[in-house]
């Protein structure tokens, strides 16, 4: 596929799954993990309210920083880490390839 | 008791339009809501955000909606029942229910009709073993009534702005307070954040940073949780409650426990009219799911027009049902 990148992602079971994820449709990377019918509940729909979408970074490149919304939800999970983020408040852009990420287990 | 035709849980956008579908064919509605404003999510959490996707609206704000939706229903004079939580549906031999909520108000409806959106909020809970069993035994998730807490030892957990508001709250009332908080500093209110600082210092309070409760102990009723601070050894902390404050996430609540058929926590409807697997029970709105559902707002409002035809049938089971368009028929107020 042009203009994609690739993804991974780690279940809660240690899996490792690669995803394909277009950089041309405004997608997040909670929406390319749902669309690839991984569990993600991501009840809120994107919308940082939730974390039911929170992973863990394993590995990337540079990633945009956080908005406040989001840095306030991860401030208040009993389970964020250094490297937690909301997937739905990631953009898929070219520079996120390679990033590797673990779904956190539901909030 | 209250007596409607048709109970309405959720006064979301799709709820309260659902009071105008029913309105259009003489139903009368009760919405019950478990926040104490109508409007769910676009009046609680984005209220001045633009929505773009309502047909005939190039951009309204969510407020504005709900302001609209609440003008539009005023003919069809719902009632209402907020800050409840709908917590049992019992049904009658009539075929009729009966839906009770957290506070104990009854609504006797001949049809229930279920909008909650995202379900309501709940506390999150940390995944700390046997946490559960300590609930209401020295745990608490949210602080009803401080006066429990007075000359008591309390460990609370958290760094969002409600622990740090209840921790400066409470150093005055109970005997000894913990604040846990996992991260070294505070995104919280500035002047809160400070304030729990300099309490800290001057000793009314005993902060601990980079750390995490662990574990729960005591027998029958709370009397210790292990703390981990910055992954040394763990230790003991004596205390009489455990209040963990990680903010609200949604749930499906009570409604989990309706008998309603369920599809990874959203309630399976027949897309013919909505209705769910209990006769006189319809789902509408993000809360439901089927085949090809969309969560958006535009669909709830086609959900709510079917429902309320199917409705029909079940509360004026001797009529027929006709469509009738408003530019013929204009309103008919209730």
């Amino acid at each position: 596929m042009e203009d994609a990148i690739k993804i991974t992602v780690e279940t809660p079971d240690g899996e490792r799954v690669v995803l394909e994820a277009p950089t041309d449709m405004g997608l997040s990377v909670m929406e390319v993990m749902k669309a690839n019918e991984l569990n993600v509940p991501a009840i809120c729909g994107g919308m940082a309210i939730c974390a039911t979408c929170h992973v863990e970074v394993l590995a990337s490149g540079d990633l945009p920083e956080m908005n406040d919304d989001e840095a306030f939800m991860i401030e208040s999970l009993p389970h964020a880490t250094e490297m937690s983020r909301l997937s739905c408040q990631l953009r898929i852009t070219p520079e996120l390839d390679g990033l590797v990420v673990r779904l956190m287990p539901e909030a | 008791m209250i007596t409607t035709d048709i109970c309405i849980v959720g006064a979301g956008p799709v709820g309260l339009f659902a009071v105008f579908e029913a309105g259009l064919l003489k139903m009368r509605c009760h919405v019950i809501d478990a926040l104490p404003i109508v409007g769910g999510q676009l009046a609680e959490i984005y209220p001045k955000k633009p929505i773009y996707d309502i047909p005939g609206f190039p951009s309204i704000l969510a407020g504005d909606l709900v302001d609209n939706l609440m003008k539009q229903i005023e003919p069809f004079h719902p009632t209402f029942t907020l800050g409840e939580r709908v917590e049992h549906l019992h049904k009658q031999e009539d075929g009729s229910f009966v839906v009770e909520t957290s506070e104990g108000t009854e609504v006797a409806c001949k049809v229930v009709v279920i909008a909650g959106g995202l379900g309501s909020f709940e506390p999150r809970k940390p995944a700390i073993d046997n946490l559960e069993t300590f609930e209401g035994k020295g745990v608490n998730y949210m602080v009803r009534d401080p006066e429990t807490f007075r000359n008591k030892r309390v460990v609370i957990a958290g760094g969002g702005d409600s622990a740090l508001d209840w921790t400066i709250f409470l150093a005055g009332v109970a005997e000894d307070l913990t604040l846990v908080h996992r991260g070294t500093t505070f995104r919280g209110a500035p002047e809160s954040a400070q304030k729990v600082v300099s309490m800290a210092e001057e000793g009314h309070i005993k902060l601990l940073l980079k750390s995490n409760v662990t574990n729960v102990h005591g027998n029958g009723k709370l009397n210790a949780v292990t703390v981990l601070v910055d992954n040394d050894t763990p230790h003991e902390i004596e205390t009489d409650y455990f209040i963990p404050l990680f903010g609200l996430v949604p749930k499906l609540g009570p409604i989990e426990n309706w008998g309603l058929e369920l599809d990874k926590s959203a309630i399976a409807v027949n897309t013919f009219d909505y209705s769910t697997n209990v006769p006189g029970v319809y789902a509408i709105g993000d809360i439901n799911t089927y085949p090809g559902k969309l969560k958006l707002i535009l669909c709830g409002f086609h959900e709510a027009a079917l429902m309320a035809q199917s409705a029909y049938n079940i509360i004026y089971p001797d009529k027929k049902f006709v469509l009738k368009y408003t530019t013929v028929n204009g309103i008919q107020e209730l």
